[in-house]
């Protein structure tokens, strides 16, 4: 632009330009953070066509890509077994985590009583708590304490570890849809003589179950990736983010690239699917 | 789709009534069964398993025999933790500290975006902050030391533009604080999306039109709006990152980038009769962290804890 003393017209473009920027610029630093986030699931996904020879860390330009390991995903030895655990375990922790954390959530946002803000904050502090607290206490009271009865470690105890820990997540996602709810509509449903009962499974519960599904979300996801805790707790058991970390001195398998990343497609999949669902029936 | 710590907005001020939000409120003994498994759960597997680590903090070692402890009030596990260590805790609060701050300048457009810009994009944008949460940390966090690498993109980039001294990323605290940063983002990114989710839209127009600045609105309006947020966002980033021990173990070196996770995990697995002293270490940490919800209750009250 050249420098002119053309004072009306060129502040104005200045203007233009810089509130169609400001308009813009949270969308499009969000996009950039968005990518970020993408760039070493993108490499990961690259580098699961490595026709490699040793450790799978160095492109081998040679051969070119590969689809052999997306033809024999469980071709590694052990990595579809420590997949399995970890889609047990997250499914497990995840029903028993939401429910518990659902009704802890109904509880704190819809009674009064004795040791609320107690509940708010222990059910805080486990989410800012390093992992590798929580895992050392649940290793040191396992070992030490729980044995006693029994409880050895291995597929259970990371169980419990993993409920444990998406319990908070859970009682804040739901607390948050519970506290965004409209209280007129259940006055509405008891003005129309529905009972109690009714008015929880008909007016309610359907308005909150979508924070529910979130939160199940979040509990499933945390869980599949939760490392430290795990390797805690887990005894021989392996799952699938324990496996990627025992095998990196000897180097990963392509096959858990592979794994990893469609685990990804299918969890984005899942979860638009569900929402252009959600979004069809509301019209 | 809510998916986050939700906070009333109203910039810190403490509430007359101890409990907002809509609803009928009744006070029965629903309530308390309502608690009673979640509560146990919690009780069993997180206070009793914290109160243990303590006890184990003050135990000490047989002589001549290693692996094996006795009751006691042996403070000398945290004089060892806090002497032995001190470099470890420093340096894991000054990692922590500038991840914190680089996932705030990362998180804020992105969860400011999702509030206020997205539309019905919204859902999608918040799939997208935790689906990499699949393809596992240990994954990406290994993605990144290749990314990182002397002869990836990045250090060749710098390096031919003279401006990486020293010539490394990887194996530096620079990889440590990046992969720190990458890994506790979304934990950043939920609280500050739900604060700015409960604050009205229309106020932040409203301060648009009086200071017609958007600085001056983002800094007067929006951020004090967001405030429980921003301070939750950053309690779940920096602590957990503080107690981090795998960017470390991934992206640093043996010697010169080892944090106090580090530590704890090979006195816990690597060192015979490390247990005490790892117990105190944990437990330092632990202190750490009830301090700063301490503060943050004292500031903001229990009800935007969450």
């Amino acid at each position: 632009m050249t420098a002119s003393t053309d004072s009306g017209y060129r502040p104005a473009v200045a203007q233009r330009v810089r509130t169609w920027f400001a308009n813009r610029f949270a969308i499009i630093a969000a996009i950039v953070v968005l990518l970020y986030l993408f760039v070493p699931v993108a490499y990961t996904f690259v580098f699961s066509f490595n026709d490699y020879r040793k450790s799978n860390i160095v492109w081998n330009g040679d051969a070119g890509p590969t689809l052999k390991h997306w033809k024999n995903p469980c071709g590694a030895p052990g990595v579809c077994d420590a997949l399995v655990t970890s889609l047990k375990v997250g499914g497990i922790a995840t029903v028993v985590a939401t429910i518990l954390g659902t009704m802890l959530a109904f509880a704190l946002v819809r009674h009064r009583f004795r040791g609320r803000s107690t509940s708010n904050v222990l059910i805080f502090i486990p989410m800012a708590t390093p992992e590798i607290v929580l895992g050392a206490s649940l290793l040191t009271i396992f070992v030490q304490g729980f044995s006693r009865f029994g409880l050895r470690l291995g597929f259970w105890t990371i169980v419990i570890a993993h409920i444990m820990f998406c319990i908070s997540f859970v009682v804040v996602t739901v607390k948050a849809r519970l506290q965004s709810l409209d209280p007129r509509l259940e006055e509405a449903a008891q003005d129309l003589y529905a009972g109690p009962g009714g008015t929880f499974w008909r007016v309610t519960f359907p308005l909150v179950l979508p924070g529910i599904v979130g939160a199940a979300l979040l509990s499933f996801s945390l869980s599949f990736d939760d490392f430290i805790i795990t390797n805690f707790v887990s005894g021989d058991e392996t799952t699938f983010p324990k496996f990627v970390y025992v095998s990196y001195l000897r180097g990963i398998p392509a096959q858990a690239n592979v794994i990893g990343f469609s685990m990804f497609v299918i969890a984005v999949a899942l979860v638009v699917a569900g929402q252009v669902i959600g979004n069809s029936r509301r019209r | 789709m809510t998916v986050a710590s939700a906070h009333v907005a109203g910039g810190g001020t403490t509430h007359a009534d101890p409990a907002p939000g809509g609803g009928p409120r009744k006070r029965s003994w629903t309530a308390y069964l309502l608690l009673l498994p979640g509560g146990l759960w919690l009780l069993l597997f997180f206070v009793v398993p914290l109160v243990q680590l303590f006890t184990v903090s003050l135990q000490s070692g047989f002589p001549g025999y290693p692996g094996y402890y006795y009751r006691d009030v042996n403070v000398g596990n945290y004089a060892t933790a806090l002497t032995e260590f001190a470099g470890h805790f420093g340096r894991s609060l000054l990692y922590a500290g500038l991840a914190t701050v680089f996932a705030f300048i990362l998180a804020y457009p992105l969860a400011y975006a999702m509030a206020f810009k997205a539309g019905k994009w919204r859902g999608v944008m918040m799939i997208c902050v935790i689906a990499p949460f699949f393809t596992s940390f240990i994954l990406r966090t290994i993605a990144w030391r290749q990314i990182l690498a002397d002869d990836g993109p990045v250090a060749s980039t710098l390096n031919f533009l003279h401006l990486l001294p020293g010539g490394h990323i990887t194996e530096t605290w620079m990889a440590v604080v990046a992969g720190l940063t990458y890994n506790f983002l979304p934990f950043m990114v939920l609280p500050i999306y739900a604060s700015l989710e409960r604050a009205d839209a229309r106020v932040i127009e409203a301060g648009g039109d009086l200071y017609a600045n958007g600085f001056t609105t983002f800094r007067t309006v929006t951020l004090p709006m967001s405030m429980p947020g921003v301070i939750a966002g950053t309690l779940l980033t920096f602590i957990p990152a503080a107690g981090d021990y795998v960017n470390a173990d991934l992206l640093g070196s043996d010697r010169s980038t080892k944090m106090v996770g580090n530590v704890i995990e090979s006195q816990f697995f690597k060192v015979l009769g490390g247990f005490p002293v790892a117990a105190a270490l944990s437990f330092t940490l632990m202190a750490l962290i009830l301090a700063m919800v301490f503060l943050y209750i004292r500031r903001f009250g229990t009800e935007e804890l969450l």
